[in-house]
């Protein structure tokens, strides 16, 4: 009896923990969506010079590594492509392969996951240990609201700098197929080039800008969200950051899916 | 002029299903310097983040200069805000500016100044708390009661009429903590300001406390001049007064069934 009682008495607990979790998780979007869409029309402005800095942090300096890793999974798409393709003399279509799937899925996803990894922990480390030290209080003791303060200018840095990044993602891997071809598939430039820019469709492009603007606030929100719940010192923080790469990856994946579902499911 | 700076009525305030503040009844008349003396988990702290709005009460209300602090929204609450200092235990600098930065902050986003004329006041500030010249170090540079100094020196920047303190010396050796005490009552003296202080420390409260009220178990036992306090023969009060530990009175079979769990 008492076995079941426990059994029970946990099951409550966690499903009213899990829609207390969704209920703060959706009042801080809300609050961040009217300190960015609402706020700055009624006279009480953005944080701009914080969002630059914030663009710096998470965008141009995010350049390097996401132009590198998304070179090499260019690389290993064209790769793949090639070893399929070549059989039928049809090794020309690794353009097309790695043009679309690099404009469409990849691209995108792939920058996503790495400034999820990157900049999204750091939003819960840095919110989170600012809420460690009495920070947080102290900016709403001095009439500061912290999502204005916080939130707002690292998901307006996101939601600017996602797309950028992508498009060079987007070039660079590109770019990596376009380097296994002239080198090991002996194809030119030109006719690359050709067949890259034949396969492509506006379409691919946009679908793909599009999905960023999804993932970039999943990423500020889900990073703030981790930080601002964070309890206890550094091992609280710790946890908000994995916690936050983890979500966020999961929920990338999703909005992934659904936007997929809606632009090219043919149910 | 009112001579109330903060009146809090009937606060009550739960904690999950524990009650932290039961009926708290208490005035702070302007220019006072009150201090909240109670021991760790009193509910003391708890009391000063409801009275500075950081968290909102179950029942009761909290009047600063006559509005009820309970009642308002954000920006209802903004001119009240800027009135008010907060010292926080752990200073609670931004760690990411500069120290001038920090005190700046404030005056950058509430008034309309020039940057330098917000360059000398912060200055001022910094020199008033006896940190001339450390304007460019960051928080993580300063020792500990360096940090509480700059911490201060942030709090009064809007020239607050009310300055809360949670803490002022802990974690700091007697002789930095005794400066702390000092700068507070100098301070004092040359604004002018009302002064809540939270504290277990009762040095401090010999120093610059005007009344004394004591929390216990969220509730006021006791509120009055140094004096009144110590000539009351209520034995907890006395406790503190005189720094006697808790009698040490196990009972031997509850002792042991709480050990078997039972």
């Amino acid at each position: 009896m008492k076995q079941i009682e426990l059994i029970l008495g946990h099951i409550g607990r966690n499903t009213l923990q899990f829609f207390v979790q969704i209920s703060r998780f959706a009042s801080l979007s809300k609050k961040t969506s009217y300190w960015l869409f609402v706020a700055p029309f009624r006279g009480k402005g953005l944080r701009w010079q914080s969002t630059i800095d914030q663009m710096v942090l998470m965008g141009v300096n995010s350049i390097p590594i996401v132009a590198i890793i998304c070179f090499f999974v260019g690389l290993i798409l064209a790769m793949q492509a090639a070893y399929q393709l070549e059989r039928f003399g049809a090794a020309i279509y690794v353009a097309d392969l790695v043009g679309v799937s690099m404009t469409r899925e990849m691209g995108p996803l792939i920058t996503a996951i790495i400034i999820a990894g990157r900049s999204g922990s750091a939003i819960a480390a840095e919110i989170g240990t600012m809420k460690v030290y009495e920070e947080i209080d102290a900016l709403q003791t001095m009439g500061f609201n912290p999502i204005k303060f916080l939130v707002v200018p690292r998901f307006l840095a996101l939601l600017i700098m996602l797309p950028c990044l992508t498009l060079i993602a987007d070039t660079v891997g590109i770019g990596g197929g376009f380097f296994l071809a002239m080198f090991n598939l002996k194809i030119s430039f030109i006719r690359y080039f050709n067949e890259t820019i034949e396969a492509l469709v506006m379409k691919d492009l946009i679908t793909g800008l599009i999905k960023t603007f999804f993932f970039a606030a999943i990423i500020a929100i889900v990073g703030s969200y981790q930080g601002f719940s964070v309890n206890g010192g550094a091992e609280g923080v710790g946890k908000a950051t994995t916690n936050s790469v983890v979500a966020s990856i999961f929920l990338i994946i999703i909005a992934d899916l659904l936007c997929t579902m809606f632009f090219y499911s043919t149910l | 002029m009112n001579s109330i700076m903060i009146e809090i009525k009937d606060l009550v305030t739960y904690y999950g299903t524990r009650k932290i503040l039961d009926g708290i009844n208490l005035t702070v008349n302007r220019g006072e310097t009150l201090i909240i003396l109670g021991r760790s988990g009193c509910g003391k702290s708890t009391l000063l983040r409801h009275i500075i709005g950081l968290s909102k009460p179950s029942e009761g209300h909290i009047l600063i200069k006559g509005h009820d602090i309970t009642r308002m929204d954000e920006d209802e609450r903004l001119p009240i805000v800027k009135k008010i200092g907060m010292l926080f235990q752990s200073g609670a600098l931004f760690n990411s500016m500069t120290v001038g930065e920090n005190v700046a902050l404030p005056l950058r986003e509430h008034t309309q100044l020039e940057q330098s004329t917000i360059g000398i006041m912060t200055r001022m500030k910094l020199d008033q708390v006896g940190l001339a010249g450390f304007e460019n170090f960051m928080p993580a540079q300063l020792s500990g009661g360096m940090k509480k100094r700059a911490a201060l020196a942030r709090a009064i920047a809007m020239d607050p009429d009310i300055l809360f303190c949670d803490e002022p010396s802990a974690g700091l050796d007697p002789i930095v903590a005794v400066g702390i005490d000092h700068l507070i009552l100098k301070l004092k003296k040359a604004f002018k300001m009302t002064i809540v202080i939270v504290t277990h420390e009762m040095a401090s409260v010999f120093m610059i406390a005007d009344r004394v009220a004591l929390l216990d178990k969220g509730r006021i036992l006791a509120l009055g001049t140094v004096q009144e306090l110590q000539a009351m023969d209520n034995p907890k009060i006395q406790q503190f007064f005189n720094r006697e530990p808790d009698p040490e009175e196990v009972d031997r079979n509850e002792y042991l069934s709480s050990l078997v769990g039972g």
